[in-house]
């Protein structure tokens, strides 16, 4: 079980969460090319080792979590509310 | 062997008799016996026959490592088949029986296998059974199925039931800062450590005592530890076995609850299985000791010694009169004194020759010698002994019984999960755990402490490590190292026959013998993991706990390398085997998913509905009237609503208020059509895209005010397009200012559909002025009351084609709505309608759902593409342009009337050329109904190019699953009032 | 080399097993080959026998950095079938089952494919419909299908749970011409066969570097030493994105994530068929071994990994699902779970293609998908190495599929990895 502490609600099971994906992936504007879009939809650096990731906490506070965690080990280094003003209600209440 | 109770020894009750059956046959136990030493009290010594050559089998050992005494236990639906007797707790009233055997254990038929199995030997099987024998003649799989038949007849060990389980099982979970796996010395002083510098302590033990290998020690009082653990707020968990190790040390607990009770109490569960979330795990899983690989070596009387001493000491059993004990550590000594006194005639062989042995008792130790054959086949005769330095027959002793002991292997195995690899320690020939930077600390025996006073001693360095790890303490700790037998151990690991055809066997219950072993390395199957998969080493039940390591070092031999060159395996979960119906605790039958029920089910199932699990949502599906089948049903219902009005609960529908200055903004960009434009108090019928581009799920948004909109989404999509909504806003579009609520279980719905519905309303609102077709046109929306008071939402929408509405009202006022709703409804012929009926209602108009939106289709597949703003960006758009998803000859919506009118046809048939039968065809039919208003069969699906491509011209539906075929005309989906005349009336 | 048979059995029983050799070689590298193979998996091991089968190139390399089938070939549930329904996907699947049902006779090694029946269960009208339309495109392809109504599947598998289930059992789509087979006998008896060929299988060989030159990929740089080749072909799902960075090629259309696989204790015949199905959001697959275990699975971890040890969720989501179909399983006991690193696509379907170097051949994406695949896989992919040209059914298994807008996508689950199965 890997336990997700989430910043709202605590430290809780993963199967509270549901895993999003790549969190580095900038998305280009909704305007853009199909070739820009391809290659922020379909391709995927694949990180082993410890990657950006996003989780929404599906059955809980229903945040969009940005996780720091490695794919080998599944050791989580840091969490933080994808939101920009999120993280900084987050920041502010430490 | 001839083993027998004795009557000044043990810890079992003597005043409470137990009774029991084994074969059908009754005999008596004590309280506090374990199904083994109930059998060697009564000196039962064949229990098992052994996988593949129907060998006799006898108690190997007194624990979890068992690979002999593996037998079936209860009968009928509760028949457990593979059941180690020596875990097994005595009760009365239990029915044990022998398994793999035909007629029984004691004569088997299956034991013929033992005379051929010269041809028996490791992945045999890999090398015939293919075709017709000698030469394998032959094509195909046949030959193969029919040898395969008798293969899995005589394969399998214990046989279950096939009836429903019907024990209860439980999921409870806890916390802990540190969880104590194991009982014996170093857990309970780690335990008694940690409680008292005040953390919060689990010690789980999978005994139904605690104390470990204590337990086998004359002078032990479990009661006494138990009492000292419980005092300082210990939570002791016994008969539990810490199975698993997880991530973030989190293990996983089977709590067998009531298998050792002789009535099953339905008020208690089975067994329990435990989540535990921890921050720290000490695990004193002990030790298990080997035996040795010599011929004939599995006849029953052989045990490994500590079992012998556990038998002694634990169930006052002695387990044979003229007693052999083999080893080549000091760790057999005390037995052998034990055993003496308990007057059982003893000769330790001892491989070694330079070895200081102290003993008080006058028993024959007989050094540099090692076990070389057993004579007998049920049971043992005598043993030839050999010279450790020259192999080969050099004495024979008449005995009973031969106890093993070829060193210990620390029970590494929950580290193992962890992924950690352990290291081999040369010099107590066994592997010990590796460090690990997660908060697991190893203690006692299971990390190659022999003696008691280092085992408590790392029970106090574990739990100090626990205590700096999880930063409480900064305390130099140290653990003792490996070892702390006064003579070193000398490896042994087989003592090689001369003669061929030896039966030297390294896994009992596989029978996996050392021959093997060499061929798996003649044919060039060296490395650990080939090795297991090739010869079936260590994939029994006991998954190598016993021999494993005697494997590996015969491999190690072969190649001329150290054991730990060979490698290691990975143990994997469970330590020992766990139920099926633990792990799946209370989510049986009914209860596998959760069941939602809109708020009016109860009212529906009142009203004569049958229901139809749509999703984790049951829904009505057709209202029967006497009589009625679902076709006559649904046919009436229809027609109804087309000529009066129904009503029909729509609430499943997911339901999300959008809200904030940016929701328009919003609902601009999530939608392919234009929404910029939408006025207050008027509703969208829009089409959500993925970013790939094709069609995620449609449904209605609803302009309630400025700032505020309510969506309607699909059943089957509702949760999905929420978190697709809120990961939008939270990780891509954060400067907007929207805010999205599920509200789907705050609003219950039902539409009102029909040329009577607006007479319907009228009598059930407070100011019908408000739905006159000037004040409330197509697509338009209100908030008014319902009659009573009660606050509702309207939008005039329709997904049947008719003058139509959907009105929400809080869920608490659900039935309350349907009662006003119904009662005017009746007034007017109209009829309450299901799923069946609207499908009917919406093919004949050539709407869509999720049968036609199956993750494949763009907008314009659906005929929808004209919808789809060309003024501006949206999710979806940029990839929507992909070269083939616009391709002239895309599967395009269309409808279909059979040639014939009166056949019929189903969905998922695929639609062909009449010439060109086969392959994909050009289409498929995706969903059918019988039209009331056509009077006749319809369907829409796809077809390639559409309908202008194929008007006049007749198609086959092929359905071949069903033994169907028909001539198809290929016509525009929308089929009823294509002009909309009825929905703006 | 001992041809396989009773004979031969019977011969070495009487004489103590003598007669047999290592069953492939364990030759030294060379220093050039004309097609190496990374990767000693199933997919692999098949490309290299049939290189030199059907396309005679027999200097040929598979490099395995640890030993051969120890990837995901020994981590399945070793069901084979051919139900697929997107253009290509049902001919490369069906030419798969066709190898398969020889493929004992054609490896002289004992596979033990058994055509025990692919059963997957519907429990709505629907779902029905829906698998209608799959098994009517597999008939119009000349592949076997059917439906089984309730009385029919009753008759067939007694103990499933008919009566107490939160989804009614409705009905099957049944492919009996499907089964199981024995997975690591297909790794051997591949490399048996391609040994027997010339094909050097070369294990304890990890590849640490790939050179390039003028574009090319000049020679492989493993922990056995430097190796040239002609051509280099990828077989290394799970893995396939690091190679491919070692390559720097970039980003793939893949995310590797973890599937576990269950294992219980032998019984007495319980199941004679595949069973699977899907719903409520579960996904669950069921057999018994010859050995007498049950075989079972179901969904991905659902997050990302490249770990092989899986957690509590999906095994008790599993055990949840196992029970739902068959209550009595409630005593049977899980001796064993662990979990395989897929290489999950972004539409569930593979890749066998060219890449952006010219003599670099993929192989992978291989979803739940592999095992079954691999006699087509090694087949198909040996034809595109060996013409250059990919075939009629694989030829748009590539990486350009996504921006051309090409759909393969079984599920129409969309661009998430994990959905894919």
């Amino acid at each position: 079980m890997i336990r997700i502490n989430c910043p709202y609600c605590g430290e809780r099971d993963h199967s509270e969460f549901t895993y999003g994906g790549d969190a580095t992936i900038k998305y280009p504007s909704l305007d853009s090319s199909e070739k820009e879009w391809t290659e922020a939809i379909f391709f995927r650096k694949n990180i082993k080792g410890f990657q950006l990731e996003t989780w929404h906490h599906s059955n809980g506070c229903r945040m969009w979590l940005e996780v720091e965690r490695s794919t080998v080990t599944h050791e989580i280094k840091s969490i933080k509310p994808c939101h920009p003003d999120l993280q900084k209600v987050v920041e502010n209440n430490k | 062997m001839t083993s027998k109770r004795l009557n000044n020894y043990g810890k079992i009750n003597r005043d409470k008799t137990i009774s029991f059956t084994w074969d059908n046959k009754k005999y008596n136990g004590l309280e506090g016996d374990s199904l083994a030493s109930a059998l060697l009290a009564n000196n039962i010594g064949v229990v098992g026959r052994s996988f593949k050559y129907h060998r006799p089998r006898g108690i190997f050992s007194s624990g979890v490592e068992e690979s002999g005494a593996l037998v079936t236990i209860g009968s009928k639906d509760r028949r457990d088949p593979n059941v180690r007797a020596t875990t097994q707790e005595l009760y009365d009233g239990l029915k044990a029986s022998g398994q793999n055997a035909f007629p029984n254990v004691n004569f088997d038929l299956g034991g013929i296998n033992n005379y051929i199995g010269r041809f028996f030997a490791a992945g045999f099987y890999y090398k015939t059974f293919m075709g017709i024998p000698p030469f394998e003649w032959g094509k195909g799989t046949s030959i193969w199925m029919l040898f395969e038949k008798l293969i899995r007849k005589a394969a399998g060990m214990g046989s279950a039931s096939r009836l429903p389980d019907p024990d209860s099982y439980e999921h409870a979970h806890d916390f802990c800062d540190v969880i104590v796996v194991g009982s014996g010395p170093s857990g309970v002083s780690a335990a008694i450590e940690a409680a008292e510098k005040k953390l919060d302590v689990i010690l789980v033990e999978q005994d139904s005592l605690v104390g470990g290998d204590q337990l086998s020690e004359s002078e032990f009082s479990t009661t006494n530890t138990l009492n000292q653990l419980q005092s300082l707020g210990i939570k002791v968990m016994t008969r539990t076995t810490a199975f698993g190790l997880y991530d973030n040390c989190v293990v996983g607990l089977l709590e067998r609850v009531t298998d050792h009770l002789s009535i099953s109490k339905n008020i208690l569960p089975r067994q329990r299985f435990w989540t535990i979330r921890a921050k720290h795990i000490i695990v004193g899983s002990g030790a298990l000791e080997r035996h040795i690989a010599f011929n004939n070596n599995d006849i029953p009387g052989v045990m490994t010694v500590n079992a012998s001493k556990h038998y002694l000491n634990r169930y006052g059993v002695l387990t044979g009169k003229d007693i052999v004990i083999a080893t080549n550590n000091d760790s057999v000594y005390e037995t052998a004194e034990q055993l003496s006194e308990a007057e059982a005639n003893v000769t330790v062989l001892d491989s070694r020759t330079d070895i200081e042995i102290e003993t008080k008792n006058k028993f024959e130790i007989r050094k540099g010698f090692v076990p070389y054959n057993i004579n007998g086949t049920k049971k043992i005769n005598s043993l030839d002994i050999s010279k450790s330095e020259n192999i080969k027959k050099f004495d024979t002793i008449n005995c009973d019984q031969v106890l093993l002991s070829g060193g210990w292997s620390p029970a590494v195995h929950l580290l193992s999960h962890r992924g950690v690899k352990p290291k081999w320690n040369h010099e107590n020939a066994c592997f010990i755990p590796n460090d690990t930077k997660e908060n697991i600390t190893m203690i006692g025996s299971s990390r190659g402490l022999w003696n008691k006073d280092d085992c408590v001693a790392s029970g106090v360095a574990g739990a100090t490590d626990a205590l700096n790890r999880l930063g409480i303490s900064k305390t130099n700790y140290f653990f003792p190292k490996p070892g702390g037998w006064k003579n070193p151990i000398k490896p042994l690991y087989e003592v090689k026959y001369k003669k061929s055809r030896s039966k030297s066997f390294v896994d009992y219950q596989h029978d996996v013998t050392a021959d093997d072993v060499r061929l798996a390395h003649r044919e060039g199957f060296i490395s650990v993991e080939h090795l297991k998969r090739y010869t079936t080493l260590g994939m029994a039940n006991d998954q190598g706990k016993m021999g494993n390591i005697i494997g590996l070092s015969l491999m190690a031999d072969l190649l001329n390398k150290e054991i730990p060159e060979v490698g290691t395996t990975v143990f994997r979960p469970p330590y020992t085997p766990v139920p099926v119906g633990a792990l799946s605790g209370r989510n049986v039958g009914k209860h596998f998913r959760p069941l939602r029920v809109t708020p009016m089910h109860q009212w529906n199932i009142d009203h004569g509905a049958k229901m139809i699990e749509v999703g984790l949502y049951q829904r009505p599906w057709y209202y029967p009237k006497k009589n009625e089948t679902l076709s006559d049903s649904y046919i009436r219902e229809a027609t109804v609503v087309r000529k009066t009005v129904g009503i029909c609960d729509v609430t499943s529908l997911g339901k999300i208020s959008v809200q904030g200055p940016d929701a328009t903004e919003f609902l601009n960009r999530i939608y392919s059509n234009a929404f910029a434009k939408l006025q207050v108090g008027k509703a969208r019928y829009g089409v959500m895209l993925r970013d790939d581009g094709i069609v995620m799920d449609d449904g209605t948004s609803w302009r309630l005010s400025e700032n505020e909109y309510f969506m309607t989404t699909s059943t089957a999509a509702a949760a999905k397009v929420m978190a697709w909504l809120e990961e939008l806003l939270q990780t891509r579009w954060t400067n907007l200012k929207v805010n999205v609520t599920s509200v789907s279980e705050q609003w219950a719905g039902a539409a009102v559909a029909g040329p009577k519905s607006r007479e319907v309303l009228n009598n059930c609102v407070e100011d019908p002025s408000l739905i006159t077709n000037e004040n409330f046109p197509f697509m338009g929306v209100i908030s008014t009351f319902l009659k009573g008071k009660i606050p509702c939402r309207i939008a005039r929408i329709s997904f049947s084609g008719e003058l139509a509405f959907e009105v929400y009202i809080k869920s608490d006022f659900a039935n309350t709505m349907m009662d006003l709703l119904w009662d005017n409804a009746q007034i007017y012929d109209g009829c309450l309608y299901g799923l069946e009926a609207l499908g009917a209602l919406r093919v004949e108009k050539g709407h869509v759902t999720g049968a036609e939106l199956d993750g494949r289709v763009t907008i314009d597949d659906a005929g929808l593409g004209k919808m789809a703003s060309i003024k501006k960006s949206y999710i979806g758009s940029a990839m929507r342009r992909r070269g083939v998803l616009n391709s002239e000859n895309r599967e395009t919506l269309v409808g279909f009337f059979p040639m014939d009118l009166k056949e019929t046809f189903n969905a998922g048939t695929i639609v062909c050329e009449k010439n060109n039968i086969s392959g994909q065809g050009i289409g498929r039919i995706t969903s059918v109904t019988h039209s009331p208003e056509l009077g006749h069969w319809i369907g829409i699906g796809f077809v390639e190019g559409g309908v202008n491509k194929w008007k006049d011209i007749t198609l086959v539906g092929a359905d071949p699953v069903r033994n169907k075929q028909m001539n198809l005309k290929v016509v525009s989906p929308h089929m009823v009032d294509p002009t909309g005349e009825r929905m703006y009336a | 080399m001992t041809r396989f048979n009773a004979w031969n059995v019977i011969k070495n029983g009487l004489n103590g097993q003598s007669g047999w050799s290592r069953q492939w070689r364990d030759p030294e590298p060379k220093n050039n080959y004309d097609v190496i193979i990374i990767g000693g998996g199933l997919h692999g091991l098949a490309t290299a026998f049939y290189l030199a089968k059907n396309h005679n190139i027999k200097n040929v390399a598979v490099l395995e950095k640890g030993w051969i089938g120890g990837g995901n070939a020994g981590r399945n549930t070793t069901i084979v079938r051919s139900n697929y329904m997107m253009p290509g996907n049902h001919e490369f699947y069906e030419h798969s089952l066709k190898l398969w049902e020889n493929l004992s006779h054609e490896l002289n090694y004992n596979v033990m494919f058994s055509q025990r029946a692919h059963v997957s269960l519907f429990h709505s009208p629907g779902a029905k419909d829906s698998a209608a339309r799959r098994y009517n495109i597999m008939r119009l392809h000349g592949t076997d299908a059917e439906l089984w109504d309730l009385k029919t599947l009753k008759k067939k598998i007694p103990h499933l749970n008919y009566d107490d289930s939160r989804f009614p059992i409705l009905g099957a789509a049944v492919q009996k011409r499907a089964g199981n087979a024995r997975h690591d006998a297909v790794a051997w008896g591949y490399a048996r066969a391609a040994d027997q060929l010339g094909v050097d299988i070369l294990q304890n060989c990890e590849v640490t570097g790939i050179t390039r030159k003028n574009g090319n990929i000049e020679s492989i740089q493993t922990s056995r030493g430097t190796i040239k080749s002609k051509k280099v072909g990828f077989a290394v799902a799970g893995n396939t994105s690091l190679l491919w960075q070692m390559a720097e090629l970039g980003n793939l259309p893949i995310e590797s994530h973890k599937l576990q696989a269950f294992v219980t204790e032998s019984v007495k015949p319980l199941l004679d068929q595949v069973v699977v199905y899907g719903v409520g959001g579960a996904h669950f697959y069921i057999s018994q071994s010859d050995k007498g275990s049950m075989v079972f699975g179901g969904d991905l971890d659902w997050y990302k990994s490249y770990a092989q040890r899986g957690n509590l969720p999906m095994v008790q989501d599993c055990a949840e699902a196992a029970m739902a179909i068959l209550p009595c399983l409630g005593r049977i006991r899980l001796l064993r779970h662990w979990a395989g690193v897929m290489d999950m696509t972004m539409d569930g379907s593979f890749f066998i293609c060219k890449t952006p170097i010219s003599n670099l051949y993929l192989n992978a994406g291989w979803n739940y998908g592999g095992f079954k695949a691999s006699p087509a896989s090694g087949w198909y992919f040996a034809d595109l190495i060996a013409n250059e040209n990919p075939h009629n059914y694989v030829h748009n298994h590539n990486l350009e599929r996504f921006e051309k807008g090409i759909n393969i996508d079984e599920r129409g689950a969309g661009p998430d990895p994990k959905l894919h199965g």
